[in-house]
């Protein structure tokens, strides 16, 4: 089979115009007819469904959390980018468009990437709008600063609870459209299977996790915003109920995945402290630029970070990439402080960390303007810590954040299963091979309000409308299939809970699979993730019944999915034997230990089709060609 | 250190709900208050008894899902001030402590399970007005609406609330004032929002009071339990746009 | 509750301007006693209008205590306060000991059913002595407490009532919260200092009969 981007002919720069006016309308009256599923309720999901709802379909949205407006896009801390050029310092579109691609390692799609780019300026338009509270110059225009991986300031910001504030303006707009009878909003709903009618998804499974009843739910088309899969290595930035199911049922239904290997590893998290952590917490990047990175030169230095002379200490990244420094993209800076630790100059308890120290900004901006940038991130750093940032350097290290690699879409974020769509982290688009800072905001919202809402009529407009009701036959399988997992789950009894396999798939997954990957480590993990799901569906305990709030069946429900999903996940990054963005091979690197990337062999996208169970997964590529851009090897020095 | 829980339990809403005592055992200085609550719950499932339900999810203090009233005060505020229970840590607590958690509590908030109460009172307020009323794209350029800094700033300080519901639990009116005095005061404060600002406050007030929440007694209990802090002021700027807007 | 609050604390301030007036002699407070009497169109409007709002203010109180109850029907098992002051907390305690001694003082000087020995005398001039009602009164250390007890709890419930007032009516803004609280604290302390300083006076006889 053939993957088919359906990426409209014409110049770079025309192809979206030109593609609006090429889509199909649905005439307005007819709107109201045609049922749409929002599974999700982040930037995206709230995003999309407002804007569907705006337009006249009917909607229903979906969110596992008790509200939508909990969705983990709320954790974003940093910014939002745009091409604006207010700070008039040389942005364009052009040059979001080629900081993307380069960030992204060349392993993304030139059109989507161009087309983010050109709707990022109306993205902030409607969250102005909408009355997010963006930082502002004092003359009242919005302010900008800068973030990794870019040498503009192009990035929108809220304090540092950027992520927070656009979401609930999409949350705001979700809540009134709701409000006006146009979406039904489904809380504490999460669903558990795809359904395909001749060839097209036409509804979803989902259970009720209050109630525990497993209902089915049609429509005309479902759309997928559900996130991110980084708790495959256990402890990750996202939040405890970020998991793959969604996507992961659509993949058995025969959506491509595509390139689960990547998988982006944040640079600035607040290190491990034991082996009870649930979760690990970020400090948004944008602490990089005011805080320098360092380590102590001299191996296993115990000495506490001040009593360690300015010339005994190594600002690696400042050294090694000296045009981007501190300023580095996440990849490279993930792994530089990954190399410094494996080299035993690490920090902190375990020797994983090394400092990042405002001691050079308080001394240049003082202690107030410090405070007004950070104050919330360095009180939370404290608070976990125990420690005070303004007094001692704070100690960071990489932890598992975004997923770059998702259910494969085309150009109008369509996946192969004609009707269901897939947006936001959940899909693979944008980001190629990684992510660059604050770019995450404007992909998802880009996505919901300016152009999912375009696309979707336009396959709706196109497709002959064949009713489908809940009580159709597929609809029946599904269900019964989703309740026999649940009925699975409980009956097994075992003595080893879930979150325990959880925890060891991710340590396992952060060993073989994580910031550095090697052929052998990687046939090791493979070969024991298949043991591991044995052992769960043998030993698992579910305490509890299916028949109301089930907090552990949730749970093991998660871990299930994710079991089979990391293999699909370590497959993939076994195959690609290339290094490039967040996927590192240790077998292929330059001799300064950079990532080396194999155009020749590598330059395509691998969408992998669910074969059955117990069988490894097929191979699809989609080849990706450079127009605009010429694939270069990255620097950042 | 070694701690005696007494932890509320309730099947369901249905249930009467009581007290059940446990032992944390083992519980390290560097874990957070949920955390110490996921190693419990692993043993009670070691021992085969039913975990305890408690709502959580981005565990990093923002997303608003965790609720629990420690000791009698909701996130543990007398313990840690400015934050919500997941970024409570257990090096406030020591060795013999006895704690006890319940669920916030209020008409307006039914129970669910356990720890877990029904805050979709709070949506259902916001979905009465707390939003702008714009329809995606045909927003003008965001320059186009120049905002002082400092109401942007005075917006922000409203607009940081989680939706928690902690102002409510704490509240001995279990009033959601707080909550949607930050929504209402955020979205005056700005230019954008004050062309529906009379008819916002006068539907948000309307669906507050019909959901069943309590008056409010100006005691700040619910700004001192807030994790973001938002201040009693803008209850007072609430009512002032209410009254305005009669 | 803030509006019928505010016209009562505006009584409370009129009442001890006139209380003050011992400290002027028997002349002053007799001579105010008799203004009063003698103009009844005035008196009554006055004394109904504040029964009015005395009337509004408890059922109001009675309205919000039944309303938080219904708002939250399953008690918390240990309710701690971290932040909400003693005043705030006591209010509908120390309403109803208001309540009380209203009644108690009205039927000590107004209808003269308490006490009555104090309340039958009359001035050179014929008038109601109120005067050595008072003083009177005031030298029993029994009724001091009586007075000085409720007043303070009056004067309590002030001190929170008229901030709260103020963030009630959107008085406050984020500058003059402060300010405003703490001006009715000051406020209401001075209250009983004002109040207190009467029965005080008269047990130390620094105002003396006659």
């Amino acid at each position: 089979m053939t993957l088919d981007a359906k990426i409209p002919s014409g110049p770079l720069s025309e192809k979206w115009d030109k593609h609006k006016f090429e889509m199909k309308l649905v005439n307005p009256a007819n709107k109201r007819k045609y049922s749409v599923i929002v599974v999700g309720s982040g930037l995206a999901g709230a995003s999309a469904a407002a804007s569907l709802a705006e337009l006249g379909y009917s909607v229903k949205c979906l969110c596992f959390q008790d509200s939508p407006r909990r969705a983990h896009s709320i954790a974003a801390q940093g910014g939002i980018n745009a091409a604006k050029n207010y700070p008039n310092d040389g942005d364009s579109i052009q040059r979001l468009f080629y900081d993307t691609i380069k960030g992204g390692d060349f392993r993304s799609r030139e059109a989507n990437v161009y087309r983010l780019a050109q709707v990022s300026g109306s993205v902030i338009d409607q969250c102005a709008a909408q009355g997010v509270p963006f930082a502002r110059e004092y003359g009242g225009l919005l302010d900008n600063r800068s973030f990794g991986g870019a040498l503009v300031s192009r990035t929108f910001y809220a304090r540092g609870q950027t992520g927070q504030q656009l979401l609930l303006g999409a949350y705001q707009a979700l809540s009134r459209q709701i409000g006006l009878g146009k979406v039904r909003m489904l809380m504490r709903t999460e669903m558990l299977e795809l359904v395909v009618v001749d060839g097209a998804a036409r509804g979803i499974v989902a259970r009720n996790l209050v109630t525990g009843a497993i209902d089915s739910h049609a429509a005309d088309a479902v759309v997928l915003a559900t996130g991110g899969y980084s708790p495959v290595f256990y402890l990750s930035t996202n939040a405890v109920g970020c998991n793959v199911t969604a996507a992961y049922r659509a993949y058995k239904k025969g959506a491509f995945f595509a390139n689960p290997c990547f998988t982006q590893i944040h640079p600035t998290c607040i290190p491990q402290s034991g082996d009870h952590q649930s979760k690990l917490t970020l400090m948004s990047e944008s602490l990089r630029n005011d805080g320098r990175v360092w380590i102590p030169k001299q191996k296993g230095d115990k000495r506490p970070p001040e009593l360690i002379p300015e010339g005994e200490r190594d600002y690696f990244l400042e050294r090694r990439y000296p045009t981007y420094g501190n300023l580095s993209p996440r990849d490279i800076a993930s792994r530089a402080a990954k190399q410094v630790c494996d080299e035993d100059r690490g920090v902190g308890p375990g020797g994983r960390g090394v400092y990042l120290d405002l001691s050079d900004a308080l001394e240049r901006l003082g202690g107030k303007i410090v405070r007004e940038r950070y104050g919330n991130l360095l009180d939370m750093y404290e608070r976990i810590t125990g420690e005070n940032p303004f007094r001692v350097p704070m100690r960071i290290y990489p932890a598992p954040h975004y997923a770059m690699g998702g259910l494969w879409v085309d150009y109008n974020l369509m996946s192969n299963l004609p009707g269901l769509h897939v947006i936001g982290e959940a899909n693979f688009s944008d980001h190629g091979a990684n992510r660059l800072g604050a770019s995450a905001l404007m992909q998802g919202l880009a996505d919901g309000y300016f152009i999912l809402p375009y696309t979707l009529g336009h396959y709706l407009a196109s497709t002959p409308r064949k009713p489908v009701a809940a009580d159709h036959p597929e609809f029946k399988k599904a269900e019964d299939l989703a309740r026999a997992r649940v009925n699975h789950l409980l009956s097994v009894r075992g003595k080893r809970t879930a979150a325990s396999f959880h925890q060891e798939l991710g340590r396992r997954m952060w060993d073989d699979c994580g910031m550095s990957r090697s052929d052998a480590g990687l046939r090791r993990v493979l070969k024991r993730i298949p043991e591991l799901r044995e052992e769960f569906w043998k030993t698992v305990d579910v305490t509890g019944s299916g028949e109301d709030l089930n907090q552990a069946l949730e749970r093991a429900g998660r871990v299930a999915d994710f079991l089979e999903f990391s293999e699909l996940l370590a497959q993939d990054a076994l195959h690609r034997t290339e290094s490039c963005g967040g996927h590192f091979r240790e077998e292929s690197q330059t001799d300064e230990g950079e990532a080396k990337r194999d155009d020749a062999h590598f330059s395509y996208v691998a969408a992998w089709e669910h074969a059955g169970d117990g069988k490894s997964a097929t191979l699809h590529k989609e080849p990706l060609t450079f127009e605009a851009v010429q694939p270069a090897q990255r620097s950042y020095k | 250190m070694n701690l005696t829980l007494n932890v509320w339990r309730q099947r369901n809403a249905q249930d009467k709900g009581h007290f059940l005592e446990y032992q944390a055992k083992d519980i390290g200085p560097d874990m957070s208050f949920l955390e110490m609550l996921d190693q419990m719950n692993e043993d009670l499932i070691k021992q085969g008894s039913e975990p305890v339900a408690f709502d959580s999810d981005c565990r990093e203090g923002i997303c608003g899902m965790c609720s629990l009233v420690i000791n009698g005060v909701p996130h543990g505020a007398q313990f840690q001030s400015g934050s919500a229970a997941c970024q409570l840590h257990m090096r406030k607590f020591k060795d013999g402590d006895v704690i006890t958690i319940e669920p916030w509590r209020a008409k307006a908030f039914p129970a669910v399970k356990d720890l877990v109460c029904d805050r979709s009172a709070f949506d259902r307020i916001i979905q009465a007005g707390g939003y702008i009323s714009v329809n995606t794209g045909g927003t003008p350029d965001a320059n186009t609406i120049p905002v002082p800094k400092p109401a942007a700033e005075r917006a922000m300080d409203a607009a940081a609330c989680i939706g928690c519901g902690a102002c409510v639990a704490a509240c001995k009116n279990a009033s959601a004032m707080l909550f949607v005095a930050a929504k209402v005061s955020h979205l005056t404060t700005l230019p954008q929002g004050q062309v529906e600002a009379k008819e916002r406050v006068q539907k948000m007030v309307a669906r507050m009071d019909q959901e069943g929440f309590g008056h409010c007694t100006n005691q700040s209990e619910c700004q001192a339990v807030c994790p973001k802090e938002i201040s009693v002021d803008f209850i007072a700027q609430m009512n002032r746009e209410y009254l305005k807007s009669l | 509750m803030a509006a019928s609050g505010a016209a009562l604390a505006g009584f409370v301030v009129a009442h001890l301007a006139g209380n003050l007036q011992i400290f002027l002699g028997q002349e002053a407070v007799n001579r105010y006693a008799h203004f009063l009497k003698s103009t009844p169109g005035l008196l009554w409007s006055a004394r109904l209008f504040l029964l009015a709002m005395g009337a509004l203010h408890v059922v109001t109180s009675a309205q919000l205590n039944r309303e938080a109850r219904a708002a939250r029907p399953e008690p918390y098992a240990g309710k701690a306060y971290i932040k909400a002051s003693p005043a705030s907390r006591t209010m509908f305690a120390s309403g109803l000991i208001i309540l009380g001694f209203i009644v108690y003082h009205l039927l000590h000087f107004t209808f003269l059913k308490l006490h009555p020995q104090y309340g039958q005398l009359t001035d050179a001039l014929g008038r109601h002595d109120v005067y050595s009602m008072m003083v009177l009164s005031f030298l029993n250390p029994l009724i001091c407490a009586a007075y000085i007890v409720p007043v303070f709890c009056l004067c309590l419930h002030l001190s929170h009532g008229l901030s709260s007032l103020f963030q009630s009516l959107g008085i406050n803004t984020e500058r003059s919260r402060a300010g405003l609280a703490a001006g009715a604290v000051v406020f209401a302390w001075g209250l009983f200092a004002g109040y207190a300083i009467i029965p005080i006076a008269c047990q130390l006889g620094w105002v003396k009969l006659p």
